[in-house]
C-alpha cells in the first residue's frame, strides 16, 4: 500500500486538537482493557457475598455489584469485548463495502447495477430490527455479533467508495497502468484503491463507534455476549433494574460507552479534514 | 414532474421485490424453523403433532411455494397468520401502528422545533459559548446508546423528580388527555435526542454557507434586522437539504422505536417486534420489516421530491 500520504496527514490531523486527545483517550482506554488481566485488582467473576452492592471505595473504586464482583475490573474486562466487537465489525463491514464499491465502480455495466441495486435493497430494510433477526439466530458469541453487525454495515461504505472509483478509474496513471499490462486485481489493488483509502479509513473510525452502539443495543434486549463474559452492554443489562438504588452500576459503562464512541467520532471528524485535501482548517 | 414521479414510482418495484427476497431468505436462514421452540422443551412430543403443525401453519412445502404464497398475500395486504397468536399479521400490525404512528409523529414535531430552534440560534452566534455547547450536545447525542439515555431519563425525571411516568400510555385509573401526554413525553424525548443533534448541525452549516451569499449581504443592506435576515431571508434556501434529510431520517424512526418502545413499554410495532422476535413468531418479524422496508423507500422517494420541490436549479432528469 501506498505510504506517500502519511507525511501529509499527521500534521494536518495535528491541528484538530479534539481528534489528537480523542487518539489518546482511546489508546489508553483500550491498552487498558486489553491489559485487564494484568491491571484489574480482581478476577472479572470473583462472586464476594460479603461486600455485595457496595458504593464507589477505595477498596473499590467504582464499587460492586449484586454478587459483589468488582465494577471496574468487570469494566475493564468488558471494554475488551465491547472494543473488540466494534473494531471487528468494523473492518468486517467496511472491507466488505469496499469490495463490493470498488468492483461496482471499476467493472460498471452490468456489475455495476447489479451490486448497487443490491446495497439498494439491503439499505432500505430497517438495519436495527433485521440486526435483532441476525443476533437472535447467532450463539451470542463476540466473532458472531462482530459479523452480524458487520454484515449490515457495509452500505454506505459501498457507495462512497463506488465513487471514487468511478473517477479514478477515468485517471491517466490507470489508463498507464492498463497499457503496461497490469491484471484488473492489481489496478484496483495497488492503484486505484490506495487513493480511495481516505474515505475508507474516515469510515472504519465511524463504523467502530456504531458497532460498539449496536452490541449495547442488542445487549440492551438480552442477544448479545452471554454472562459471566462482560461487555459494556450487558453490563449496562444487568444494571437496569437497580438503576435507582445502584445508580453507579449503570452510570460508569455507559459513561465508557460514551466516552469511547465520543472519541472515535471525534477521530473520523479530524481525519476526514485531514485526507480531504479540499478541506481547509480555519 | 409527472414523469419523473411515474419514473420513481416505478424503479419502487424492483426495489420492494428485492426487498421481499432477502426479508424471506433471512428468514428462511432461521436455525431449527418454528417448531424449534417446541422442540426446546424437554417433554417428549409426537413427531406427528410437530408435522401437524408445521402443516398447520404451511412450513411443510417447499420454499419457493412459500415465498410465493406470502409475496402474493403481501399484494393484497395479507401477511400470513402469526405463530404465536394464530391471528392475521396484518390485524396485528393495524392494531399496534397507531401508538408508533403517534410516538413518530411526536418525536418528529419535537426535533423538527429542537432541532431548528438549536440550530438557528447557533448559526447567528457562531463560535459563541452557546454554539460550542450546541457542538458538544450534538456529539453526545449520536454517541450515547438510546436505551443508556431512556434509563437515566426515566431515573431523574421518574424516580427522582416523580414529575413524569415512566412507562405505558396511561395511568391506570386515570382518563384524560393531560395525563396521556404526560407519558408521551420521555419516549419522544428519547426517540428524538439523536436527530435533533444531527438537524440542528446540518442547518447550522446549511445556515452559515447561505449567510456568505451576496443576497443576504443585500438584505442587510436594506437594514433589515438579523433576526429578519436570518429568520426569513437566509432560511428559507438553508432549509433545503435539512428538509430532504428529514424525510430521509423518517423512516429511521421507525428502526429507533423498536428500542424506545421497549425501555417505556410503549404498545407500538416496535415493542411487538422484540416480542415476535422472542416468541419466533416469523411471519409477524417479516410483516413488520416489510412494513419497516416501504417506509423507507417510500420516504426515500419524499425527500428526493421534495428535494427537488424546493430548490428550483434541480431539474426532475
Amino acid at each position: 500500500m501506498s505510504n506517500a500520504g502519511q507525511g501529509i496527514v499527521w500534521p494536518r490531523l495535528k491541528k484538530h486538537r479534539l481528534a489528537v486527545w480523542s487518539i489518546a483517550i482511546v489508546a489508553l482506554l483500550a491498552a487498558a482493557c486489553f491489559a485487564a488481566p494484568w491491571l484489574a485488582p480482581y478476577e472479572f467473576d470473583a462472586i464476594d457475598l460479603a461486600n455485595i452492592r457496595q458504593g464507589p471505595s477505595g477498596q473499590h473504586w467504582m464499587g460492586t455489584d449484586d454478587l459483589g464482583r468488582d465494577l471496574l475490573t468487570r469494566l475493564l474486562f468488558g471494554g475488551r469485548v465491547s472494543i473488540l466487537i466494534g473494531v471487528l465489525a468494523a473492518i468486517i463491514g467496511t472491507g466488505f463495502g469496499s469490495l463490493v464499491g470498488s468492483l461496482a465502480g471499476y467493472y460498471g455495466k452490468r456489475v455495476d447495477s447489479l451490486l448497487m441495486r443490491f446495497t439498494d435493497v439491503v439499505y432500505a430494510i430497517p438495519t436495527l430490527p433485521l440486526l435483532i433477526v441476525l443476533a437472535s439466530y447467532t450463539q451470542a458469541a463476540a466473532g458472531s455479533m462482530a459479523l452480524a453487525i458487520g454484515a449490515l454495515s457495509w452500505m454506505t461504505t459501498a457507495r462512497v467508495v463506488r465513487g471514487e472509483v468511478l473517477s479514478i478509474r477515468e485517471m491517466e496513471y490507470v489508463e498507464a497502468a492498463r497499457s503496461l499490462g497490469a491484471t484488473n486485481t492489481r489496478i484496483i489493488l495497488r492503484h486505484i484503491l490506495p487513493n480511495a483509502l481516505g474515505p475508507i479509513v474516515v469510515g472504519i473510525t465511524l463504523a467502530v463507534g456504531n458497532a460498539i452502539i449496536m452490541e449495547s443495543s442488542l445487549s440492551f434486549l438480552g442477544l448479545g455476549v452471554q454472562p459471566p463474559t462482560p461487555t459494556w452492554g450487558n453490563m449496562l443489562m444487568d444494571a437496569q433494574a437497580t438503576m435507582s438504588s445502584q445508580p453507579w452500576l449503570s452510570i460508569f459503562p455507559g459513561v465508557a460507552i460514551l466516552l469511547v464512541v465520543l472519541a472515535v467520532n471525534f477521530i473520523g471528524d479530524g481525519l476526514q479534514d485531514a485526507l480531504d485535501p479540499r478541506s481547509v482548517r480555519r | 414532474m409527472t414523469r419523473y414521479l411515474t419514473r420513481r414510482v416505478l424503479q419502487m418495484i424492483p426495489l420492494i421485490f428485492g426487498i421481499t427476497v432477502v426479508l424471506f431468505a433471512v428468514i428462511q436462514a432461521a436455525p431449527g424453523g418454528p417448531e424449534a421452540a417446541l422442540l426446546e422443551s424437554d417433554r417428549f412430543i409426537d413427531p406427528a403433532v410437530i408435522e401437524a403443525y408445521r402443516a398447520r401453519l404451511g412450513v411443510d412445502q417447499p420454499v419457493p411455494v412459500q415465498y410465493l404464497k406470502w409475496v402474493g398475500g403481501a399484494l393484497v395486504g395479507d401477511l400470513g397468520m402469526s405463530f404465536s397468536t394464530t391471528r392475521p399479521v396484518t390485524e396485528m400490525i393495524i392494531e399496534r401502528l397507531p401508538a408508533t404512528l403517534e410516538l413518530m409523529g411526536a418525536s418528529f414535531l419535537l426535533a423538527t422545533i429542537l432541532a431548528f430552534g438549536l440550530g438557528i440560534l447557533s448559526a447567528m452566534k457562531q463560535y459563541t459559548w452557546f454554539d460550542h455547547l450546541g457542538t458538544g450536545l450534538s456529539f453526545v447525542g449520536i454517541a450515547m446508546p438510546v436505551f443508556w439515555f431512556a434509563l437515566l431519563l426515566q431515573l431523574v425525571f421518574g424516580v427522582w423528580l416523580g414529575w413524569l411516568p415512566v412507562a405505558g400510555t396511561e395511568t391506570v385509573g386515570a382518563t384524560g388527555l393531560g395525563d396521556h401526554l404526560a407519558h408521551l413525553v420521555l419516549p419522544s424525548l428519547v426517540l428524538s435526542f439523536r436527530y435533533v443533534a444531527g438537524w440542528s448541525r446540518y442547518l447550522r452549516s446549511s445556515l452559515l454557507g447561505v449567510l456568505t451569499a451576496d443576497y443576504i449581504r443585500t438584505a442587510r443592506a436594506k437594514g433589515l434586522s438579523e433576526r429578519r435576515v436570518v429568520g426569513v431571508h437566509a432560511l428559507r434556501n438553508a432549509m433545503v437539504p435539512v428538509v430532504s434529510v428529514m424525510a430521509l431520517n423518517l423512516a429511521g424512526l421507525f428502526s429507533g422505536a423498536v428500542i424506545t418502545e421497549t425501555v417505556f413499554a410503549w404498545p407500538g410495532i416496535g415493542r411487538m417486534f422484540v416480542q415476535a422476535m422472542f416468541a419466533r413468531d416469523y411471519p409477524l418479524l417479516m410483516g413488520i420489516l416489510l412494513l419497516g422496508s416501504v417506509m423507507v423507500v417510500i420516504f426515500n422517494l419524499v425527500a428526493d421530491v421534495l428535494y427537488a420541490a424546493l430548490d428550483p436549479r434541480i431539474r426532475y432528469e
